[in-house]
């Protein structure tokens, strides 16, 4: 079970050279980003004051940032007081570790869980398997990758690359080898495979001893943990096991319980389209009779602090996991998340994978390139996180590092653009259409040549392409 | 030197030579719907009309919606677990006497002592109040107190019926809301029965969670 891992993966113009080969895959992600791009609109049509949430977000978020230590420290000494126990992991490894421990104490050899970005980013399965702990995932998208062997592609849907025939027979080949099979003659509708999935984890959480999440909040106020979800997958993990270990990365904390009002508004809009998620947990330590008896809450850096002391790269860890800059993107549409190498794919994934694990592979260092700076992303993004801005401040670094493997990888990459006219297009179409809300920032010293003079040129009101499709007046059309 | 003082001084390290950011500013709205900030006893008409919205957004996210005055809630009680076809309801610490008087037919269970999450599994409904209730974005919220129960309580049973007192309990929007709960008490935020967008990004209600919501507003 979960055996595969994004090690070793080609750089983004070599996946996306496949993906956008595989018709089916392309159909389900047009299907599916379309769907929840024109949902998205309408919920945060509903606000007026839209605009002043998204910035008052991105500012409780700068500010957290900015004195990060003070909020941790107060985190801390919070969860502490309410019977939790807190745990500091600088990396991966010893994050794993630090969870592997905690269950081996409890004497249990299988965890349940809750969908969850850190432990993805951790490799948590993959370590908790080499200890002889069997790690279920619970969310019904990362229960389809689980079983399908698969990796996740995208931050809210991890199965967003398959089709509902696709997952029944995923159900029908691997439940069984979990667990309850798939009830006979399931079929392909969502209601069902959703019933199917209900039957096959209901064991599970009945039985389960000790749970793994992470969380969307962490007030340091009050040292209250806050889960956002749909299925309440996520509340049985969280209130039915004796031992809950929560693992977090540190820039997840927000100051005060008010901050809440802000993102709990900002959040459920930008992600899944909807006034408010179907449940949400918040808990704080213990609290006798009611939940786990066993609170421990893992603070991760694993490269966010070398992401923080980057002047322009820091404003990424402002993201919430949204996942709104995938449902806009251009590129993410044609490309697919399994080119972006990491848990994080899409514009946002762009932007962060690098500066968490470095531009030294070549995957990650062809990553800054996967965009055409259309600006989609920025636009969409609940706290503001101008990626444009940063994919031309990496493609500098990377452009700066010795040696031709970057280089190379850039101009693959750049190659991959020009050679999908599609999605060139599209990424035009989408600059033209946002052209109001676009950044101009130009950072500083090599890169603001860069943009001078490639990357953010003056957008056209109707670009070349939709100009040439308008004032074309025959089409030859292939031969049948 | 431990990690917890490796991460802190990588922070401190970090943000060295950053400035200050520019200060938060809340202008944003405390409520986007009229009368919201009025308190409902003064002008009856616009509390009727935040109530109303709350009826409207849980219905939109599939809760089934009932409104009744206290006299006639044993019956209705009654006639929602007749109709979800339940044989066994489970009944939270402090739920009010007589609640569920007229529902003779079904096995009334208090999780007193608390039940196993097995025990749970085998009841077909949970009656319980609740903390307060959201009309901007249709929620419930429970804080575990009388009338609630434990968090396990409304999410292992297939059918949940809450109950919401309307002339005290509901709030027109999210920041008005938090204001009044206690973060200190473990809390459950409902919109709707158990749902997932996880196939074709597409909302199908019904998953873990209680996969009937009934909500009965109180008059």
């Amino acid at each position: 079970m979960s055996g595969r891992t994004y090690l070793g993966m080609p750089a983004f113009p070599v996946a996306a050279k496949a993906s956008t080969k595989d018709e089916r895959l392309r159909a389900n992600l047009r299907h599916a980003t379309r769907t929840i791009r024109d949902k998205r609109a309408r919920a945060v049509g509903e606000l007026d004051d839209w605009a002043l949430l998204r910035e008052a977000g991105k500012r409780i978020k700068d500010h957290t940032l900015r004195h990060l230590d003070t909020y941790l420290l107060q985190l801390e000494e919070r969860v502490t007081a309410a019977g939790g126990t807190v745990h500091w992991a600088a990396d991966a490894a010893e994050a794993n570790r630090i969870v592997a421990s905690l269950v081996h104490a409890t004497g249990e050899t299988e965890v349940v869980k809750v969908k969850s970005m850190a432990t993805q980013e951790i490799g948590l399965n993959e370590a908790l398997a080499a200890e002889a702990i069997n790690a279920y995932e619970t969310d019904l998208a990362e229960l389809i990758v689980q079983l399908g062997d698969d990796l996740p592609s995208h931050i809210l849907v991890p199965a967003i690359h398959r089709n509902r025939g696709e997952i029944r027979d995923i159900f029908r080949a691997q439940m069984g080898r979990w667990g309850r099979p798939a009830p006979q003659g399931l079929t392909d509708r969502p209601a069902d495979l959703a019933e199917a999935a209900r039957l096959h984890l209901r064991e599970k959480f009945l039985r389960a001893k000790v749970a793994v999440s992470g969380a969307n909040f962490m007030i340091a106020e009050t040292g209250t943990l806050v889960v956002v979800e749909s299925e309440g997958n996520g509340r049985m993990c969280l209130t039915l096991p004796e031992t809950l270990i929560s693992v977090v990365g540190i820039e997840k904390v927000l100051p005060t319980w008010q901050d809440l009002e802000v993102f709990l508004q900002l959040l459920p809009r930008s992600s899944t389209a909807e006034r408010m998620n179907p449940y949400t947990t918040m808990w704080t330590g213990t609290t006798t009779g009611d939940g786990p008896r066993d609170f421990h809450l893992v603070l991760l850096d694993n490269g966010r602090t070398d992401t923080l002391a980057d002047e322009i790269g820091r404003q990424v860890l402002r993201c919430i996991r949204c996942s709104a800059c995938l449902n806009v993107c251009p590129v993410y549409e044609r490309a697919g998340g399994h080119a972006y190498g990491s848990p994080y794919p899409g514009p946002i994934g762009a932007v962060l994978t690098p500066q968490l694990r470095g531009t030294t592979s070549e995957v990650d260092a062809s990553l800054p390139f996967a965009s055409s700076l259309c600006g989609a992303c920025y636009e969409v993004c609940p706290v503001a996180i101008d990626i444009p801005e940063v994919l031309v401040h990496l493609r500098e670094q990377v452009a700066a590092q010795p040696g031709h493997g970057a280089e190379r990888a850039a101009m693959k990459a750049a190659a991959w653009l020009f050679d999908h006219p599609a999605a060139l297009a599209a990424a035009e179409r989408a600059a033209s259409a946002t052209r109001a809300a676009l950044p101009r920032t130009l950072p500083l010293g090599p890169a603001k040549a860069w943009t001078d003079s490639r990357d953010l040129p003056e957008l056209p009101a109707a670009p070349f392409r939709a100009w040439w499709k308008q004032h074309r007046t025959t089409r030859q059309e292939p031969a049948e | 030197m431990s990690s917890r003082d490796a991460v802190l001084a990588r922070i401190r390290a970090a943000l060295a030579d950053a400035p200050e950011p520019e200060p938060v500013v809340r202008d944003y709205r405390t409520a986007h719907v009229r009368g919201a900030n009025v308190p409902a006893k003064h002008v009856p008409d616009e509390y009727a009309a935040v109530v109303d919205l709350l009826a409207e957004n849980l219905a939109d996210y599939r809760a089934h919606v009932h409104r009744c005055a206290e006299a006639a809630l044993p019956a209705l009680l009654a006639r929602l677990l007749a109709e979800h076809g339940s044989r066994s309801v489970a009944v939270p610490p402090g739920l009010p006497q007589g609640w569920l008087a007229e529902a003779g037919g079904v096995r009334q269970h208090p999780d007193e002592p608390p039940l196993t999450a097995r025990e749970l599994d085998g009841f077909d409904s949970v009656v319980t109040t609740c903390r307060l209730a959201v009309a901007e974005t249709g929620t419930l919220v429970l804080d575990a107190g009388p009338g609630q129960g434990r968090r396990a309580l409304t999410l292992v049973p297939d059918h949940h019926i809450c109950v919401v007192h309307t002339p005290d309990q509901v709030v027109a929007s999210l920041p008005q809301s938090l204001a009044r709960l206690d973060p200190t008490r473990p809390l459950t935020w409902i919109s709707g029965p158990s749902a997932t967008s996880d196939i074709e990004l597409d909302r199908v209600e019904g998953v873990h969670g209680p996969r009937t919501l009934d909500v009965v507003l109180l008059e």
